[in-house]
């Protein structure tokens, strides 16, 4: 394959709508980026035995991807590396063309899940100051996130802690496919320090809990595992719901991150039905489940939902409430949603303002 | 207002105990079962005496809801006016590890089906309860049944040890197609995997409402898996599985399709194309929007009226007093869904039965 | 319609590809085992550059477990999202549904045909004249 030509940056002026990107995935330039911030211990420890996960393969996903790294194919950086580790090629392809002023990273092969819980904190805490000394320092468009060893809730929460307060950091992030249900007690701590440092918290699709990604098994294929994200994160969150994180922790914010959103509706209708039959199992919920999504959780849009015919996800959009995604292009992944053609459907300007932008600036907090 | 000579896909006549089932096993397991001591099987998917479990007006004053016939024809026949109901049987023989035991359990339950209900009362058929972890004895057991005409179904549960798409299933689907019978899917866990995606829930609420995903993973299991292109008149049945979900859930399906399709070349039509023509969905519970105006919605979104099956899902309490047809139902579809899909789902209604 | 000299043949070797711009469009140009054919380079879903993407040849299945690959290096998958266009005609490998339009017999032995889709990459007519490669545009 010979391909000799990369198309020209877009040249595109800054009269397109300035937008919100909450979901960008920044990625070392070399393996080696964070040794900087790993002490000798941990290099040696890297060199002879990984940083293994819970699943087979000592490099890679447990299911091939589609294509190398996820990536888009055209987001390679001209002057080599990988997709998402170059932030001057980020900056030409995709922040200033399509006009970003405020981007979320969300650091994935960051350590987290890592089995080793003081190498997995010790990759994360290396993470989160990669972030600032690579990206959020250098363009003050992106912003970081708290990157958090979560199986290891207490010293998660000293992570949090430690960042709280810094300009650069606007959420923490956890992977969803958790080793239990993200409501469960034992990662209650992260939630009490985010809430505390008015961070939300994001729940980005992926990770290996160490279980069967499904509730039947392990499925054969990589398009199983991509449509599953959607039941992982709705387990997940409704976890989250029905373990009263949100009675305990009235000011928590969480992020669905990658989880698609089209199902979010259903969900809340069906949570709604079966805690009304069974309240009696959950005295500590004083709300119906559908209130506590309405007021503690947001939704990234990518990947969008393309529908036939499209307009059938306004209809979703109005159920759950044009207050409730954030746009997201999951640069530089394959599944990549271009903002300009991410929602081609006749809505009025405030909502294009309030999906695009104005969602996101509410929930991080950012004046823009 | 209900159609009269409805088809109710979805009822659960309830084993009384292990005793009953007891007769239909042979002297080797009869002596096993009590020397062993064993303890019913009765699933947590349903906890005996939760609201979901039964309605409070379908509890007896002694026995179990839905444990005889005259429970059945009282509370849900006469009163739905039903010309005919599907009998699952979710007495736990599926939830064993052992494949003998599994399978010495699903054909007593299957023959006490026969025996108890579906030979004393002509408005009843029954779904072929199997074990799935020996393909091979459950398709024996499938043969077996096949014979009494009064099956129209396999019962299989919503999350069990692999998804229901993997090939090692396929001889089970090959036998229910070749006698035409549906494969019923049943919301439910046989617990040999956490029954969520993400491990287990601590609370039951999360349990019952996590049924949903276990649906959307077993549907998309069977698309991907291509099990529709190998066996394209197999009809499979999603019963108290909830349906609002489903064009959420397809939509999804779909767009990857379009851009991983060459990792699953078998799959030569859009996953919503094949629900269309093999998936279907029982009606309760019908997990509904606050207003009836958006029912129609998702009904629209759904692209098909060929989807919905009526079911009562009796004795388990999904809805108020006769109110089974969900507010914001069109008019125009309660014949197909109480009536018309049914028939044209469960090849097998077709047959005169003596 | 003009005629617009681009390249010396020797230019893009069998199957490689290489992206021009022709009356201030991107076009892509590939030469397939010595055939040349010019795609508009902006896939139909989408909009990615389609001149990105990995060539490979047609899969098919006729059941699972078995693939059928033929015309390698025929089929160009968006770097995108990966849909799959036929570089010689343009044609995309999914359809979207038409639900009305199209009902799928049952009753019909299922061959795996593919359903060509009707989202098209736009193809430019391409031919070579005494060794250079002419777009049609």
């Amino acid at each position: 394959m010979n391909v000799n030509v990369k198309p020209e940056a877009a040249k595109r002026t800054s009269s397109r709508l300035a937008i919100a990107d909450c979901d960008i995935h920044p990625v070392r330039a070399t393996p080696n980026a964070f040794d900087p911030w790993l002490s000798a211990r941990w290099r040696d420890h890297l060199k002879t035995f990984g940083s293994p996960r819970r699943l087979a393969m000592q490099a890679g996903p447990a299911f091939p991807k589609g294509q190398p790294d996820a990536a888009r194919r055209d987001a390679l950086p001209p002057e080599g590396g990988r997709a998402g580790s170059s932030l001057s090629f980020m900056q030409a392809q995709h922040l200033d063309p399509n006009n970003v002023i405020f981007g979320v990273l969300n650091p994935l092969q960051s350590g987290q899940g890592v089995a080793n819980p003081e190498l997995c904190a010790a990759l994360c805490a290396a993470t989160n100051e990669w972030q600032v000394a690579e990206w959020t320092s250098k363009d003050t468009r992106l912003k970081a996130s708290v990157v958090v060893p979560y199986e290891s809730a207490d010293v998660s929460a000293a992570e949090i802690r430690k960042w709280a307060g810094h300009k650069d950091f606007v959420q923490v992030l956890v992977l969803s496919r958790t080793g239990e249900p993200l409501g469960n007690r034992r990662y209650w701590p992260i939630y009490q320090a985010a809430a505390e440092a008015g961070l939300p918290v994001a729940v980005h699709a992926f990770g290996y809990g160490g279980g069967p990604i499904t509730s039947t098994g392990w499925p054969s294929h990589y398009i199983e595992e991509m449509a599953g994200h959607a039941q992982s994160c709705q387990a997940g969150l409704a976890s989250i719901v029905i373990e009263g994180v949100f009675e305990r922790f009235p000011k928590l914010k969480i992020v669905m991150v990658e989880a698609g959103f089209a199902w979010a509706p259903a969900f809340a209708w069906r949570l709604d039905k079966t805690w009304k039959a069974l309240r009696a199992e959950t005295p500590h919920l004083k709300r119906l489940p559908s209130e506590y999504l309405k007021e503690h959780v947001w939704w990234t849009t990518q990947p969008m939902e393309e529908p036939e015919p499209r307009t059938h996800v306004l209809d979703t959009i109005g159920w759950m409430g044009w207050d409730r995604l954030l746009f997201a292009t999951d640069y530089p992944h394959w599944d990549f949603d271009d903002p300009s053609l991410a929602l081609p459907l006749p809505i009025s300007e405030e909502q294009r303002l309030s999906f695009f932008r104005e969602n996101a600036l509410a929930v991080y907090g950012v004046k823009a | 207002m209900i159609e009269a000579g409805a088809i109710d896909c979805d009822v659960h006549p309830t084993v009384p105990s292990l005793e009953a089932l007891v007769p239909y096993m042979s002297e080797h397991w009869q002596d096993m079962v009590k020397t062993r001591g064993l303890d019913e099987l009765v699933s947590i998917s349903y906890p005996a005496n939760s609201p979901i479990t039964a309605r409070a007006d379908w509890r007896p004053a002694k026995g179990k809801p839905a444990g005889t016939l005259e429970q059945m024809r009282t509370e849900c026949l006469d009163p739905f006016k039903t010309s005919i109901a599907i009998c699952n049987c979710l007495y736990g023989a599926q939830l064993l590890f052992s494949e003998d035991m599994g399978s010495m359990f699903a054909s007593a339950v299957n023959d006490w089906i026969a025996k108890e209900w579906l030979d004393r009362e002509p408005r009843l058929r029954g779904s072929i309860v199997v074990q799935t972890q020996n393909v091979e004895m459950a398709v024996e057991e499938i043969e077996r049944c096949a014979k009494n005409p009064r099956f129209v179904q396999v019962l299989l549960l919503a999350s069990g040890d692999h998804p229901l798409g993997k090939r090692f299933y396929w001889p089970i689907y090959a036998a229910a197609e070749r006698h035409g019978l549906a494969i019923g899917i049943h919301a439910g866990s046989n617990y040999h995997n956490p029954p969520t995606a993400v491990g287990w829930p601590s609370y039951y609420t999360e349990d019952y409402a996590a049924q949903a995903q276990a649906f959307q993973t077993q549907l998309t299991s069977l698309i991907c898996e291509g099990v529709f292109s190998s066996y394209p008149k197999l009809k499979v049945v999603l019963l108290e599985s909830g349906w609002t979900w489903l064009p959420a859930h397809l939509w999804r399906l779909s767009k990857y399709w379009h851009g991983l399709r060459m990792e699953i070349p078998w799959v030569d039509r859009s996953p919503m194309e094949i629900v269309k023509t093999n998936i279907r969905l029982s009606l309760q519970p019908t997990d509904a929007p606050p207003d009836p105006a958006s029912l129609e919605k998702i009904i629209e979104h759904m692209q098909s009226d060929e989807i919905l099956l009526f079911s009562t899902d009796y004795p388990h309490g999904q809805f108020e007093g006769m109110e089974v047809l969900p507010q914001g139902l069109p008019k125009s579809l309660v014949r197909k869904i109480m009536v018309d899909n049914p028939r044209a789902t469960y090849a097998r209604l077709l047959e005169t039965v003596t | 319609m003009s005629r617009h000299v681009v390249a010396p043949t020797r230019e893009i070797p069998p199957g490689s590809r290489k992206l021009f711009t022709i009356k201030g469009r991107p076009i892509a140009i590939f030469n397939l085992n010595g055939d040349f054919y010019g795609m508009f380079n902006r896939c139909p879903h989408q909009g990615g550059s389609l001149c990105e993407g990995a060539v490979t040849g047609l899969v098919e299945s006729t059941a699972a477990g078995r693939y059928s690959y033929s015309r390698r290096g025929e089929i160009i998958r968006c770097p995108w999202h990966g849909w799959e266009f036929d570089i010689r005609t343009g044609k995309s490998y999914c359809s979207p549904d038409k639900v009305k339009a199209r009902s799928y017999p049952v009753e019909t032995a299922h061959g795996a045909e593919l359903v060509e889709g009707p989202y098209v990459a736009e193809t430019v007519p391409v031919h070579v004249e005494e060794d250079y490669i002419v777009v049609e545009m």
